[in-house]
């Protein structure tokens, strides 16, 4: 590739708001993983099992890396999917916040109870 | 002088990768905003490659101190005391469990700080692929900015939570034990 053109394809993808919503919806994604599957494990004596794949750490290491592997596969789509687009960044920035809000409180230990 | 093994992994869990990592919070926040903010002169190159190497390092630093937190720190803290067992100092879990006063460390502190603790390098994994991506154009990204400072300042949260439990959790219930190491000889007096 020569660098004009390694330029010009560089100069596009930042131009373009659609790689960075991808990583942040998706950090949104992962983070609200963590709190859903937290409270999953907590409620669910099945689900505590099935997430338990590391036994010295217990059902955590089930709880994180599922969320880990969602937040990436949904990085992965969604930055795909928007790579080269402009999308509706106030949408995509507020229901990432939201995520992330949520998922302060689910792994809320006082919240996660009421549920 | 001497430290346990267990004490070690938990001085480098939480001193060398936590803390390390909360203090450098405030300067990826502050550059972040200072560097694409559209109210300052535009960032020399120089400097948006320091804030990327600096950014690049918190992600390594927040890895490493949920990783090490998770999967070497944590089993032992967890530790099941064989059946009979009345001296707990070995299973700080368990010693927490063991009296009202200090149930709550386990109960409220360390459920919280397990999870809470990964939406740290969770955030600053996203906001460090931004800036790597849009560098100081972010400035012409005011949503994007936005959002980076805010999950950077989540980040921040998360781990400030993780960081005070851990603390007051191994004041209550230090992980101890294993192998010990010398550090130096005293004299008694």
């Amino acid at each position: 590739m020569s660098a004009s053109s390694q330029t010009a394809s560089t100069a596009s993808a930042a131009s373009t708001n659609g790689s960075g919503a991808a990583a942040i919806l998706s950090a949104g994604i992962g983070a609200f993983c963590i709190g859903l599957f937290a409270v999953a494990a907590d409620k669910s004596p099945h689900i505590k099992a099935l997430l338990n794949i590391y036994k010295p750490t217990g059902p955590l290491s089930g709880v994180t890396t599922a969320a880990i592997a969602i937040w990436l596969a949904s990085w992965f789509v969604l930055a795909l999917l928007w790579r080269s687009r402009d999308v509706r960044l106030a949408r995509v920035t507020a229901i990432a916040f939201v995520l992330l809000g949520l998922s302060f409180l689910l792994t809320f230990p006082p919240i996660a109870d009421l549920l | 002088m001497e430290i346990t093994v267990r004490g070690l992994w938990t001085l480098i869990h939480g001193m060398g990768f936590g803390a390390l990592y909360l203090l450098a919070c405030s300067g990826a926040a502050v550059e972040l905003f200072r560097l694409t903010s559209s109210a300052t002169p535009t960032a020399t190159p120089a400097q948006e490659r320091f804030l990327k190497l600096y950014l690049l390092t918190m992600v390594v630093l927040a890895w490493f101190a949920v990783l090490t937190g998770a999967y070497i720190v944590y089993p032992w803290y967890r530790a099941v005391p064989p059946s009979g067992t009345a001296d707990l100092a070995m299973f700080p879990q368990r010693l927490l469990l063991s009296s009202p006063s200090t149930s709550g460390w386990h109960s409220l502190g360390m459920e919280w700080k397990e999870h809470v603790a990964w939406l740290a390098p969770i955030s600053i994994t996203m906001v460090t692929a931004v800036f790597l991506q849009y560098g100081r154009d972010l400035r012409q990204h005011r949503a994007l900015r936005t959002a980076a400072l805010t999950f950077t300042a989540a980040s921040f949260l998360a781990a400030g939570v993780a960081g005070f439990f851990g603390a007051m959790i191994n004041k209550h219930a230090p992980v101890d034990g294993g192998h010990i190491i010398q550090l130096s000889q005293g004299e008694a007096k």
